[in-house]
C-alpha cells in the first residue's frame, strides 16, 4: 500500500502527538479521506441543504418547481401555536427526563462505587435498557401500562390503591407516563458516565476527609461533587439535547397522543414532513429547534461554569 | 472508610429498589411473551405464566415477516458496522496523533453532530436518496447508518489510539515507514480489540435504529425489525399482546448478547475518549 508516500517522507520522523499546527501530510490525507468524503456528502451537505430548504416552499410529490420564499416558513412558525405547544412539551419532557434521571443515576453510581454484594447484578441489569432497541422499550412499557392486562394496574389493585387507569391515554397522565419510560431507558448511560467520574476521584482525598471526621454528606459535597462536576455538566447537557430531539420511544408509546399531549417537536416535524409532505416547513422547525436549544445550552453552560468559579 | 450497619442496610435497600426498577419491565415482557391467550385476556394478570406456551412466537412469525425483517436488519447493521470502522479507524488515528486544524474540525463535528435534530438531515437525505433511487433500499439505509455511526466510532477509536504508546510508531517512522504503513502494520494490530468493540457497538446501534428506517423503507419486505415490530401495534394501538411481546423479546436478544460481550470495552472506550480529549 502506498509505498511511494512512505518513501517520500522516509527521513522525517513522525510528528509527535500534540505537535500543534503542523500541516497534515499526504499520508494523513490518504487516511482521512475515506471518512471525510462520506461525512461531507451525507452529513454536512444534507445539513446545509436542510437549512436551505427551510427558506423554500419544498413539498413532497409536487410538480411545480420549488421556490425561495425567504423567511416565510419562519413567520408561519411564529404563529403556529401547535408547534410552540409541542416545543413546550419537548422542553417539559427533556427537563422531566434529564433531571430525575441524573439524580437517580447519581444515586446508583454512588451505590455501585461501594463494596456491595449485589453490585454485579445491578451492573448486569443496567445493560438491559441500554442494549434494547427503543422500539422494544416502548412496546415493553405499553405492556406494563396496559390498563387491563398490565402489571402496573394489577399491582395498584393488589395494593388496594384503586383500579389504576389507562396511563398512556389519559390527558393528564400521558406525559408523566412517557417521562418515566424516558428516565428508565437512559439511566444506564448516565450511571456509567457518573461511575467513571467517581472512579477518577482520588480515594485518598475521601479517606483524609473521613479521618477529619467528615460525614457522608460532607464528604460528598466537599470531595466527590467538585471532582464530578465537569462530567455531570457534560452528561446533563448531552442528555438534554438527546431527549429534546428524541423520537422513537414516544412514537411507539403514544404516537404523540392523546390529543397531542406527548407530541414532541420531532414527532411534529416528522408528521409535517412525511405525512403532509411539507418539507420546507418541517426543515424550518428543525432550524428553530437547533437555534433555541443552542441558546438554552449556552446559557446553561456559561452560567454553571461562572457559578463554579464563584464557589 | 467505615460504614455503619444502619447505613449499609440503607444502601442495600436502595440497591434493591434500583434492581426492581431496572428489571421489572423486562421480566414483564418475557412473562407476557410466554403466556397463552387465555391468561392474557384475564383481568387479573399474574407475574409468571401459569401455563407457559410458545404459541405467541409461532403467531408472531405468522402475522409479520419477522425473518425477512431480521435479515434486513442484519444486513443493514453488519454493513454499517464494517464500513464505518474501516473508514473511521484511519481518520481516528490522524485525529489522535495530530492536533491539526483538520483534527480539531473533526472533533468539533463529532460534538455538533450530536446536537442536530435528525429531521434537519433526513429531509435532504430523503430527497438525495430518492434521486439516486435508493429509497426503500437497504443499501441506501446502510449509507445513512455509516455516516450516522461515524461520530461515536471516531470518538471511541480516538480514545483507543491514544491508549497505544507512540514509541513503536516512532521507531517505525525512523525505519522509514510512512503513516499508512505504520498504521496498518504497527498500530492496527494493537488496536484490534478496540476496533472490534467499536464495530459491535455500531452494529447494535444500527440494529436498534428506528427513525431513519421508518422514513426510508416503505414496503414490508424491505423494512428492518424495529419498523416491522410497530406493525404489531395496529392502527388504533390495539395490539395482540402475546405475539407483540414475543416478537419484541426476540428482537432484543441479539443486542443483549452482543452488548453483554463488549460492555466493559464500550464503557472503557467511551471513558478513554471522554477523559483524554
Amino acid at each position: 500500500m502506498t509505498l511511494a508516500t512512505a518513501r517520500k517522507r522516509s527521513a522525517k520522523p513522525a510528528p509527535r502527538a500534540g505537535g500543534s499546527g503542523r500541516p497534515v501530510d499526504h499520508g494523513a490525507w490518504f487516511l482521512v479521506l475515506p471518512a471525510l468524503i462520506p461525512i461531507l456528502v451525507l452529513s454536512v451537505g444534507p445539513l446545509l441543504y436542510g437549512i436551505a430548504l427551510a427558506f423554500t416552499d419544498a413539498q413532497s410529490g409536487r410538480t411545480e418547481p420549488t421556490q425561495w420564499v425567504g423567511a416565510l416558513n419562519f413567520q408561519d412558525l411564529l404563529h403556529d401555536t401547535l408547534f410552540w405547544e409541542s416545543f413546550r412539551i419537548g422542553l417539559v419532557w427533556a427537563v422531566g427526563v434529564t433531571v430525575p434521571q441524573f439524580v437517580l443515576a447519581l444515586g446508583l453510581a454512588l451505590l455501585l462505587n461501594e463494596e456491595l454484594r449485589l453490585r454485579w447484578l445491578a451492573r448486569a441489569l443496567a445493560i438491559i435498557p441500554w442494549a434494547m432497541p427503543e422500539v422494544v422499550v416502548g412496546i415493553m412499557w405499553r405492556l406494563v401500562y396496559n390498563p387491563d392486562a398490565g402489571i402496573l394496574n394489577e399491582t395498584i389493585r393488589d395494593l388496594g390503591l384503586g383500579d389504576g387507569r389507562d396511563w398512556l391515554s389519559g390527558l393528564a397522565s400521558a406525559l408523566p407516563a412517557v417521562i418515566v419510560v424516558g428516565i428508565w431507558a437512559g439511566m444506564p448511560q448516565t450511571t456509567v458516565a457518573l461511575l467513571a467520574g467517581l472512579q477518577n476521584t482520588p480515594r485518598e482525598l475521601h479517606e483524609a476527609a473521613a479521618m477529619d471526621g467528615a460525614g457522608a454528606w460532607r464528604r460528598f459535597r466537599t470531595v466527590t461533587w467538585p471532582a464530578l462536576k465537569p462530567v455531570a455538566l457534560a452528561i446533563t447537557a448531552l442528555n438534554f439535547i438527546w431527549n429534546f430531539n428524541s423520537f422513537a420511544l414516544v412514537y411507539v408509546l403514544t404516537q404523540g397522543g392523546p390529543g397531542g399531549r406527548t407530541r414532541l417537536p420531532m414527532l411534529f416535524a416528522y408528521e409535517e414532513a412525511f405525512r403532509y409532505g411539507q418539507f420546507g416547513y418541517a426543515a424550518a422547525m428543525g432550524c428553530v429547534m437547533v437555534a433555541v436549544i443552542s441558546v438554552i445550552l449556552a446559557v446553561h453552560l456559561v452560567g454553571r461554569l461562572r457559578g463554579g468559579e464563584d464557589a | 472508610m467505615r460504614t455503619s450497619r444502619r447505613a449499609r442496610a440503607g444502601q442495600y435497600a436502595a440497591l434493591l429498589a434500583y434492581l426492581v426498577f431496572l428489571a421489572f419491565p423486562f421480566l414483564w415482557l418475557v412473562s407476557t411473551a410466554f403466556k397463552p391467550a387465555r391468561e392474557l385476556a384475564s383481568l387479573h394478570p399474574t407475574w409468571l405464566p401459569q401455563d407457559p406456551t410458545l404459541d405467541n412466537f409461532r403467531q408472531a412469525f405468522d402475522e409479520q415477516p419477522l425473518l425477512r425483517a431480521a435479515l434486513n436488519s442484519l444486513v443493514a447493521a453488519l454493513g454499517a458496522a464494517v464500513i464505518a470502522v474501516l473508514i473511521a479507524t484511519p481518520m481516528a488515528y490522524v485525529m489522535a496523533r495530530h492536533r491539526t486544524r483538520l483534527a480539531k474540525a473533526a472533533t468539533g463535528w463529532v460534538v455538533v453532530s450530536q446536537a442536530f435534530p435528525f429531521v434537519l438531515v433526513i429531509i435532504p437525505l430523503f430527497l438525495v436518496l430518492k434521486n439516486l433511487h435508493l429509497i426503500n433500499s437497504v443499501a441506501g439505509l446502510v449509507m445513512v447508518y455509516v455516516v450516522w455511526a461515524l461520530p461515536f466510532a471516531l470518538w471511541m477509536l480516538v480514545g483507543y489510539v491514544r491508549a497505544v504508546p507512540t514509541e513503536m510508531e516512532e521507531a517505525a517512522a525512523v525505519d522509514g515507514a510512512g503513516k499508512v504503513r505504520t498504521l496498518v502494520s504497527i498500530t492496527a494490530p494493537l488496536l484490534a480489540p478496540g476496533i472490534v468493540a467499536t464495530a459491535l457497538f455500531a452494529f447494535i446501534t444500527a440494529w436498534n435504529e428506528f427513525f431513519f428506517a421508518l422514513v426510508l423503507l416503505k414496503t414490508p419486505e424491505k423494512q428492518t425489525l424495529p419498523v416491522v415490530l410497530t406493525h404489531f401495534l395496529g392502527a388504533e394501538g390495539v395490539a395482540d399482546l402475546g405475539p407483540l411481546a414475543a416478537a419484541a423479546f426476540l428482537a432484543t436478544i441479539p443486542s443483549l448478547v452482543v452488548f453483554a460481550l463488549i460492555q466493559k470495552r464500550i464503557t472503557g472506550g467511551m471513558l478513554a475518549g471522554a477523559v483524554k480529549s
